[in-house]
């Protein structure tokens, strides 16, 4: 047996090229292009630790009440002290120690809501995507009537039947949310349902279940992991707004968006009670946002999300 | 263009009822009315006295009917709360939210439409970088906190403002940029990307050709043209417009409708929430047909497309 492989040919033919840069600095390279992500995701990560460790790092318990230091200010303006770095709320609880324990809530509302929205979503997407044009008709008439409602109206509508509380709000995010991810997830769906892996897998006799989620969902796993990773930052937004109106975590669970909604009654006297638990909501969407976008630029860029 | 319009008007009339059937199980399917209407103490006979009074012992699809029937005439139901029709009270506060809205989108356009197209126009300059950058950032921002900031700026500091209410001028100018900085963004982002779309068109390379001056070329032929996705999108994004000022109204107490409706959740008073929340999906219906009729009207590519 003499046979030789055409890649040994080609490879004997191909012109010698330029020695390519060490792996250590393309990886470099690479990197660097994605600074902004990289850093962003470093800082989400000291977030998420803080809100992971927050019994250890806190300095207070968040619900110590302390009636003759409330209202203190940051230990940088006049009359704070180092023993409450950020000041204290209208009771006297330490703000930083509240802010700390509130990410645990923000995270673990954003993250639940998410994955339990992105999964009615990825199903109902495959379903629609894949099968006769009058299921997809059902499930695209559905998707365009919620995405027609503000997500918001929805939201407060739902609270108003069943009640502010934070499982509630958890489910109600939860169920609201997944028109996005079907709508994407049926079209990306509709694109591979005639590519040829597909069309051989069913000449192979494949059932439905298996093609759906052996073969066209891994090729879908990118999108939605990007848009599942942008869609936790809009819930702790809308989370957080809902807290603000006292429709969502109810005190004394310290979460940013009730402590911001209790600290605007005090805004005349001591702003930095709404304006740190706010500008904790900022950071954290927006890294993850930058995160999220450098996601979709590394898996891939023509994505359309 | 007609065989366009009525297939559009199909499908709004079936996201109406889609929309009315969303509203109706909020609080019959999710929800007991019953259970909100009683006090805590009601005993099982007064449980089952107002289920028959209220027509609750009907099958769903009877009941549906009923609501629908009433709702296409304005028929809400009354307020739980002061006993006056919920249609009233919520059209009462309807004006307020529109003129909020309204103030909110030309407060985004004046932001984003002359930044996108100087960022499209000097692509990966430095006022680009710097708009990308304000973008990120601005979609970030919780609008609440963005407008309670503002607040403690420009009133509680500078006394320059109003911190809230409804009434002059100077009521509006901190809701509608507060509304505008959360629809900018995206708004910046599609003229962006739809002026770069066209600037590298033929018919651009031809105007060029022709001699245009450079101004003449991106005002008269590139711009009416990254119109068409701007037109779309807002007319899309106003469902979003309308959550922002929802979030808008409740931080500057504005007397619209979305301050009625966070009251009214408080009271219970569901009447008042359903008839606000049909109401407003309406008009976002409503604007987003007219939106397409433009559209189509523009581009007849787009309703050939359809």
């Amino acid at each position: 047996m003499t046979a030789v492989g055409a890649g040994e040919v080609a490879f004997e033919a191909r012109p010698a090229a330029p020695a390519p840069p060490a792996a250590h600095r393309l990886a470099l390279r690479r990197l660097w292009r994605f600074k902004w992500g990289v850093a962003a995701s470093a800082v989400l990560l000291l977030i998420v630790a803080s809100a992971v460790f927050a019994p250890l790092l806190a300095p207070y318990s968040p619900n110590t009440v302390d009636i003759q230091h409330r209202l203190g200010p940051p230990a940088w303006m006049e009359g704070g002290t180092w023993e409450h770095v950020l000041g204290t709320d209208q009771v006297g609880r330490d703000l930083l120690s509240r802010m700390i324990y509130g990410g645990r809530v923000s995270l673990l509302i954003g993250v639940a809501a998410v994955l339990i929205s992105s999964t009615i979503g990825v199903l109902l997407g495959l379903v629609a995507g894949y099968f006769s044009a009058r299921i997809d008709w059902t499930i695209m008439t559905i998707i365009n009537v919620m995405l027609t409602f503000p997500f918001v109206l929805l939201a407060l509508a739902v609270i108003a039947v069943l009640g502010p509380s934070l499982v509630n709000m958890v489910i109600v995010i939860g169920v609201a949310d997944w028109p996005l991810y079907a709508r994407v997830i049926r079209a990306e769906t509709q694109a591979l349902r005639e590519r040829e892996f597909v069309l051989a897998g069913r000449a192979l006799g494949m059932s439905h279940a298996r093609i759906l989620f052996r073969q066209i969902l891994p090729n879908l796993v990118s999108v939605i992991v990007v848009i599942a990773t942008l869609q936790v930052a809009r819930v702790i937004i809308l989370e957080s707004f809902l807290s603000f109106l006292g429709l969502g975590v109810q005190p004394p669970t310290a979460a940013w968006g009730n402590m911001l909604g209790e600290g605007r009654v005090y805004m005349l006297n001591s702003w930095w009670i709404a304006a740190f638990p706010g500008l904790a909501i900022f950071v954290t969407t927006l890294t993850i946002n930058l995160m999220g976008n450098a996601l979709r630029d590394w898996l891939d860029p023509h994505m359309k999300v | 263009m007609r065989r366009y319009a009525v297939r559009q008007l199909v499908q709004l009339v079936v996201v109406v009822v889609g929309i009315s059937m969303l509203a109706f199980g909020i609080l019959h399917v999710i929800g007991d009315p019953v259970l909100l209407l009683l006090p805590q103490n009601a005993g099982k006979e007064e449980y089952e006295r107002y289920t028959k009074l209220l027509g609750l012992d009907k099958p769903v699809y009877v009941q549906y009917w009923k609501f629908a029937s009433r709702a296409v005439q304005g028929d809400f139901g009354k307020s739980w709360y002061t006993d006056t029709p919920a249609f009233k009270l919520v059209l009462e506060r309807m004006p307020p939210t529109l003129y909020l809205t309204t103030a909110g989108l030309v407060c985004a356009l004046l932001i984003a439409l002359p930044l996108g197209i100087v960022a499209a126009l000097k692509r990966h300059s430095f006022v680009d970088n710097l708009c990308t950058m304000a973008a990120v950032a601005g979609q970030a921002m919780p609008i609440f906190w963005l407008g309670i900031m503002l607040i403690i700026i420009f009133a509680v500091r500078l006394r320059v403002l109003p911190a809230s209410g409804y009434g002059t001028w100077q009521h509006f100018l901190m809701p509608a940029f507060t509304l505008g900085a959360f629809l900018a963004p995206i708004t910046m982002r599609l003229v962006r990307s739809g002026v770069i779309e066209i600037m590298n068109m033929d018919y651009i390379r031809t105007a060029r050709a022709k001699g245009f001056a450079e101004r003449t070329v991106v005002s008269k032929h590139a711009f009416r043209n990254a119109c068409i996705p701007v037109i779309t999108v807002l007319g899309l994004q106003f469902g979003q417009l309308l959550g922002g000022a929802i979030v808008t109204e409740t931080v500057f107490a504005w007397p619209g409708v979305a301050t009625l409706v966070v009251d009214s959740i408080r009271n219970q008073d569901f009447p008042v929430v359903q008839c606000a929340v049909v109401l407003l999906a309406l008009i976002i219906v409503a604007v987003n047909f007219v939106v397409d009729m433009i559209v189509g009207l523009i581009d007849p590519r787009i309703r050939i497309a359809a």
